[in-house]
């Protein structure tokens, strides 16, 4: 029946027509150009106004960067070189050239720089299984268990046996935990192992330490905190600071929805008064008014002063992130763990915390780039981070009057490391989306 | 019975750790080492160089102490202070002594319980202006605006300045002497004040300097020097007599490059003879070995050779001695007779 027509028309296409091409104007980067640029008489105007400031700036800025000044020793050089090559203004890179080790390292012995950078690489490789799990083996979580032993060794040098002794307080505490964990209570068995590592660590792991150093010496040239600066010693501190603020800041933040009044208030008073307090308060005391309280003599490190309450400062502002992320879950989660008989810690291990983490993981993320940018406040009592070793730089009269260059470096190493953090964020938050939206 | 055995022995105990605590110069002897304060960084001063040393006029001055007590120029350690920590590190012992151009003042000394043990800068606050403005004397600044450091001294004095002069002015706060520097260039300011060391300083980094000038007043005094706890004369006599030796050694003709000849010897100047131990002893009487005074002039020269080296005309820097040369010369340094 269908064949009828066939005799009535003279043509019947049977088959679709290719696709063509858009018309050249409407695609590739004209077509671009014309839709998002140049859409109407208004937007055409603020994309030529807009075009011609970027040249200006760009104009402007370029040959400054742009500025044979590497090889100067001091300021009047640059300047001399750069009225030499026929311009007016130019950068003084010449400070970046003799002053970047310094900048990395502050004043670690040169010959032992591969310390830190051996460090720095085993930081990566151990933060690598715990943030891309997808892509790299588990089995390198034994690099991850090892680093925070290592990496102080590494940097302050000294004996191999203390942090050896340092891990073995750990694994003394877990055989007394696990052989009491079956007689007592889970909590008092805890409390058992907690003080069996202590009495260890106070007692008797600086006796064995020094036993064993006596029969094998090994041991790597000891360098003096006095010693770190620069990014070496940014990184140091928020790393640690980073390291440890994300357990405590969760069990402060379970901690303060705790049904234990003791519990709940001392967690309310730590988080409100850390959080009522500016960060250089914390750090005066760290570094001022320790010295007064303890006996004279005493020799507790600036450094681990500071990381101590840059971690403090830094779980209290934690604990309020990740408690948003637990107010954010509904009521029904609790009840359906209560329902699957899980308990307290159960629950919160399988099924509220992966949950409330990953809600809070921007918030989590903000904190710790807070807390990296926030090392720099060590400039004011007197340790050499990357700024305060610019004032240091420019005391010299050699390179006084240097400003942006040293900021410029210094910024674009700050931005490498908190834009990484940021875009890694955002990676894992697409990672575990499930898609509910 | 037991309580009072318990608390007698406990003050026994603070009272010898107190005792223990005094002897700075034992304990400095001990360690091998001297921790000596200064700035995280003042131009001329005390600075790091590429190499991470301390260089400087307030630096030079605690290596002169570390070889006199120590025979040691390199036994220093140098802790970094800001204008915030320098004196709580010095109370609380953290350091031996304070080079880190701090001013002499009565509050300082009597109240914040330190002794001075000389003065090795007089400084005093000064004025820079562009030379387009045509001033050529501080008196003439009615109506300026002046950039000034804010909390500190120089903003008292300042004010206490115009006030004396019957002189308005406009100050324009800043937070440090980089911010200082690129306002007054940028024009934001008529003036910058400070001290006039630290002018100069500033002045010698400007791309054109001779469009810039110091003016002639200064308005208020500033005696740097280090300081020590107080309580603790012995140290503090170690202290102020180096200070005083590289001041006698350069009125006296003695130099680093001379001092090692002049103590193989006894020469024909009994002061220096006794000053250098080649007659009597009078490093015994400070606590220290008989050839401290050559081994703190040999550690960087004498007073003026660590002058003209820092800060001197021939410096960037360009400081003239002024009120710093000898009292021969017109000056105020001035050390006591080495008897």
């Amino acid at each position: 029946m269908s064949d009828t027509h066939a005799e009535t028309v003279l043509f019947v296409r049977e088959t679709m027509l290719p696709q063509q091409e858009p018309p050249s104007s409407s695609t590739g980067a004209i077509g671009w150009a014309r839709q998002n640029l140049f859409s109407g008489w208004l937007n055409s105007v603020i994309t030529v106004v807009a075009g011609l400031f970027i040249i200006g700036l760009v104009l402007h800025i370029v040959p400054w960067f742009v500025s044979p000044t590497w090889m100067a020793t001091s300021l009047n050089e640059c300047r001399d070189m750069v009225t030499a090559a026929g311009h007016t203004d130019g950068a003084c890179w010449g400070v970046i050239r003799e002053r970047w080790q310094q900048l990395l390292f502050g004043f670690y012995p040169p010959e032992l720089y591969w310390r830190p950078v051996v460090a720095l690489l085993m930081l990566f490789v151990a933060i690598a299984p715990v943030l891309f799990s997808d892509f790299v083996s588990r089995k390198l979580l034994v690099v991850t268990a090892a680093f925070p032993f290592v990496m102080p060794w590494l940097l302050w040098g000294g004996t191999v046996w203390t942090p050896v002794m340092a891990a073995l307080g750990f694994v003394i505490g877990y055989l007394v935990f696990r052989g009491f964990s079956g007689r007592v209570a889970g909590g008092l068995a805890l409390f058992i192992a907690a003080i069996v590592a202590v009495l260890w660590w106070v007692l008797l792991s600086g006796l064995v330490a020094g036993a064993f150093a006596s029969v094998l010496p090994l041991a790597l040239t000891e360098v003096q905190s006095r010693a770190f600066g620069g990014f070496m010693l940014s990184i140091t501190i928020g790393v640690a600071a980073i390291g440890c603020s994300l357990p405590i800041g969760i069990l402060l933040a379970l901690g303060r929805q705790s049904d234990l009044p003791l519990v709940k208030y001392m967690c309310v008073g730590f988080i409100e008064f850390i959080r009522g307090v500016p960060l250089i308060t914390l750090l005066f005391v760290a570094s001022t008014l320790l010295n007064i309280f303890l006996p004279p003599g005493t020799n507790f490190d600036i450094i681990v002063r500071v990381i101590i309450m840059d971690t403090l400062f830094a779980s209290a502002y934690m604990a309020e992130v990740v408690r948003g992320g637990l107010a954010a879950l509904p009521k029904g989660q609790y009840e359906g763990a209560d329902s699957l008989g899980l308990n307290y810690w159960q629950a919160q291990r399988l099924i509220i915390m992966p949950q409330a983490l990953k809600i809070s993981i921007p918030g989590i993320v903000s904190t710790f780039i807070g807390v990296f940018k926030d090392t720099t406040l060590v400039s004011i009592i007197s340790m050499f981070d990357p700024i305060g070793l610019s004032n240091a730089i420019r005391a010299n009269q050699a390179w006084n009057g240097v400003y942006w260059e040293l900021f410029i470096f210094i910024g674009a190493i700050f931005f490498v490391f908190c834009f990484s953090m940021s875009r890694y964020s955002m990676y894992l938050e697409k990672k575990l989306q499930t898609g509910h939206r | 019975m037991k309580k009072t055995v318990f608390l007698g022995a406990l003050t026994v105990a603070a009272l010898a750790a107190g005792a223990a605590g005094a002897a700075t110069l034992d304990d400095v002897k001990a360690r091998g080492k001297l921790n000596c304060g200064v700035s995280t960084g003042l131009t001329g001063f005390s600075f790091p160089d590429a190499s991470g040393e301390w260089q400087g006029f307030d630096v030079a001055m605690c290596r002169a102490v570390a070889a006199a007590v120590l025979g040691d120029p390199k036994a220093v350690e140098f802790v970094p202070t800001t204008g915030k920590t320098r004196f709580t590190a010095l109370a609380s012992g953290e350091i031996d002594m304070l080079a880190r151009n701090t001013t002499w003042t009565l509050s300082r000394d009597a109240d914040l319980k330190f002794t001075f043990t000389g003065v090795n800068y007089y400084d005093g606050q000064g004025f820079m202006v562009p030379k387009a403005l045509g001033v050529t004397s501080a008196k003439e600044l009615d109506g300026a605006t002046v950039c000034i450091q804010t909390g500190t001294t120089t903003e008292l004095n300042l004010a206490d300045f115009f006030r004396a002069n019957n002189m308005e002015y406009e100050p324009v706060p800043i937070e440090t002497n980089a911010e200082a520097q690129q306002q007054f260039l940028a024009g934001a300011c008529d003036v910058y004040t400070t001290d006039a060391s630290g002018l100069a300083a500033t002045r010698a980094t400007f791309e054109n300097p001779k469009d810039y000038v110091i003016l002639p007043e200064i308005i208020s005094k500033e005696p740097l020097g280090p300081l020590v706890r107080q309580g603790d004369d012995q140290w503090a006599d170690v202290v102020r007599w180096t200070e005083n030796a590289l001041v006698a050694a350069e009125e006296l003709g003695i130099t680093s490059a001379n001092v090692k000849d002049l103590a193989s010897a006894p020469g024909d100047n009994p002061e220096i003879n006794r000053m250098l131990g080649t007659e009597g002893d009078l490093g015994a009487m400070l606590g220290l070995s008989k050839d401290w005074a050559v081994n703190a002039i040999a550690a960087g020269g004498n007073y003026g050779e660590l002058f003209e080296k820092n800060i001197g005309e021939n410096t960037p820097i360009g400081l003239a001695r002024g009120l710093n040369a000898l009292w021969t010369n017109g000056g105020l340094q001035y050390a006591p007779p080495f008897r």
